[in-house]
């Protein structure tokens, strides 16, 4: 297997090609560009598609249409094309079709800035499109586990036919690390729900997210919130780092949670004991670890590129049972490790006062 | 006994949704008939717009699905290049077309996509109660232009084969009406064409259908139809307004 050094945005793009991923929809925007740009290079040489749309909401709406022809099916952008892309992943989603989305944020609101943020946490987690309805959201923090989140959010997707996000941040998308791409033979899934024409050998298949008998809609919505109850139990990952003895754990995800390993393990050096717990999937929230390593501390610290939005789910998890800090930057001002550890010590010094 | 008439095997036994009078139903008919009479149902996908004709997949016998509003020809375009060989179509209403979903349209023309767009003008939304529509033609009083559509607050109405004609992307644009049976015969060579290219991978097609609306425009079916020979013509002219392949011996 080669180690390859690549940026991730490109590595996004190489994973999703492996993954068997041939139709890619996409519009240029900072600071995503080299998803749309790597793609445009690869798709003619794998015989695959790039298109770009008119706007984020033709190309999700490109995704839309692929994925119920029984394609493999994605599109990327950042945060305001994101807001455009909630009208067709509210459909996908009420259509039961899979697809992969990749947000790579950047600050706002409005234009804000191109430099990284993780303020759409709570668009990607509690309002991804109108209706009730759920996005599953992988949080990758390194480049190597983009490539991996690529190849499992496709697998879940299709599995639980509803739309998914990859959700990194212009610092991740920018940042360039060795990766190793998985060689695995990618066997697409039985879609006979798809559209491929009937050819005269079974009734029409229909897609649509369209219900007028509100009874009907009602058992539509129910039986897709049973399959997001089964993915809440089994899909929650997270990664726990030193939480088993820590008086205090710092609960971040995606970039920041590359900062906070550096702030843990430079407040270990001065005695504070530390952890941290990492989310890889923020939908379904690891609701249980978090519960599970702040069992024994005494606070929590969430660290986060917004003013304060995963916070309120690890308040959550601990069932608001203990103390939950919060330490933010916002508008695509990234944390470094000395504020974080600068928290640590204020806080390990409340508890020791 | 001989079978002079049937209904087409690629419209399903279901009863059209549509008001009575509404000439919906009879461009469904047209669209049925050519795509079976080019045999092509099995490898037939269309999409259904948000309007009144949001329930085709109930009619048309052939998969088929649902577009968020105005996006059909995005839709159609992400099937298009997932099944090149197939049959793929739009079929929407003026509002759908020509005000959410313009720049979806307008782009998939450029773009050359090989679908046919079945494009149904009835100069009003008729789903929503009979607004004002991007094709509500001057004058025309609706639930949003109560005192008649004032061009200078409300601006013009949108012309969309002229328009989509000027591009290099679009093959085949046409105007019919279905008011009159000429009419109607006129209309079925039209649709018949597009499919015709379609299935030929000549690229994008569109026809627009001048239609009715009785019940939004306030008028009986049969009046509703001198109103589209007497006010919808005049303000879109019927005819070919582009057809890359004009000059081919007919088959
Ligand atoms: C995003 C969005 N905006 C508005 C609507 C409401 N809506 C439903 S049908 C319709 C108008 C359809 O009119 P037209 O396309 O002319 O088709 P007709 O009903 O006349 O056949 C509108 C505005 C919607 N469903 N979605
Ligand atoms: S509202 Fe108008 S366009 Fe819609 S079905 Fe009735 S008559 Fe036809």
């Amino acid at each position: 297997m080669q180690r390859l050094l690549m940026k991730g945005n490109e590595a996004i793009a190489e994973a999703a090609i492996k993954a068997g991923c041939r139709h890619f929809f996409g519009y240029p925007i900072t600071p995503q560009n080299e998803v749309c740009a790597y793609m445009s290079r690869r798709m003619p040489q794998v015989e695959g598609v790039f298109l770009q749309a008119e706007s984020e909401i033709a190309a999700i709406s490109m995704v839309l249409g692929a994925s119920a022809a029984g394609a493999r099916a994605m599109t990327s952008s950042s945060s305001p094309g994101i807001s455009l892309k909630t009208e067709g992943l509210s459909y996908i989603a009420g259509s039961d079709l899979p697809a992969l989305i990749v947000n790579v944020q950047r600050g706002g609101p409005g234009l804000g800035t191109i430099q990284p943020a993780q303020s759409d946490y709570n668009q990607a987690t509690k309002a991804p499109g109108h209706g009730d309805l759920r996005l599953l959201v992988f949080a990758p923090s390194t480049v190597q586990e983009m490539v991996d989140c690529v190849f499992e959010t496709f697998d879940l997707t299709e599995k639980y036919r509803m739309p998914g996000m990859l959700l990194c941040d212009g610092l991740l998308g920018q940042m360039m690390e060795p990766v190793i791409f998985p060689e695995v033979e990618v066997t697409p899934s039985e879609k006979p729900w798809a559209l491929t024409g009937h050819g005269d050998k079974r009734q029409p298949n229909i897609i649509t997210s369209l219900n007028l008998d509100p009874e009907l809609s009602q058992s539509a919505n129910l039986a897709r919130f049973e399959r997001y109850a089964e993915i809440e139990k089994t899909q929650a990952r997270a990664e726990s780092l030193m939480t088993e003895d820590a008086d205090i754990v710092v609960v971040a995800y995606g970039a920041c949670a590359r900062i906070a390993r550096s702030a843990v393990s430079a407040a270990r050096a001065e005695g504070i004991k530390a952890g941290m717990l990492r989310p890889i999937t923020v939908w379904p929230f690891p609701t249980q670890q978090i519960l599970a390593a702040g069992k024994s501390a005494k606070a929590l610290l969430a660290v986060e590129m917004s003013m304060g939005q995963m916070v309120h789910d690890v308040r959550t998890a601990v069932q608001f049972k203990k103390p939950v800090h919060f330490f933010g930057r916002t508008g695509g001002v990234v944390p470094t490790p000395n504020e974080v550890l600068e928290q640590l010590k204020i806080i390990d010094g409340g508890l020791k006062a | 006994m001989k079978v002079i008439y049937e209904k087409s095997p690629m419209l399903k036994d279901a009863p059209l949704s549509y008001c009575p009078g509404c000439t919906h139903g009879i461009i469904h008919k047209l669209v049925a008939e050519s795509i079976h009479e080019l045999g092509a149902g099995g490898r037939a996908i269309g999409v259904s717009p948000v309007g009144c004709a949001v329930l085709a997949y109930n009619f048309f016998n052939c998969d088929m699905v649902q577009a968020p509003h105005g996006r059909a020809p995005a839709l159609a375009t992400g099937m298009a290049r997932v099944h090149p060989g197939h049959v793929i179509f739009t079929y929407q209403g003026d509002g759908d077309l020509a005000a959410i979903g313009t720049a979806e349209t307008i782009h998939a023309a450029c773009r050359g996509e090989n679908i046919v767009v079945i494009f149904v003008n009835n100069a009003i939304y008729g789903m929503t109660g009979g607004q004002m529509a991007p094709t509500t033609i001057a004058g025309q009083t609706t639930q949003t232009s109560p005192y008649g559509r004032d061009v200078v607050s409300a601006g013009h109405p949108v012309r969309v084969c002229e328009m989509l004609a000027t591009q290099e992307g679009t093959t085949y644009a046409e105007r019919v009406a279905v008011h009159s049976v000429p009419h109607i015969r006129k209309a079925k060579k039209a649709i018949k064409k597009a499919f015709e290219y379609q299935t030929q991978g000549r690229g994008f097609s569109i026809v627009e259908l001048l239609s009715t609306c009785p019940t939004n425009w306030g008028l009986s079916p049969v009046e509703s139809l001198a109103w589209v020979e007497e006010n919808m013509i005049p303000q879109y002219p019927l005819g070919v307004f582009k057809d890359k392949y004009a000059g081919e011996v007919a088959r």
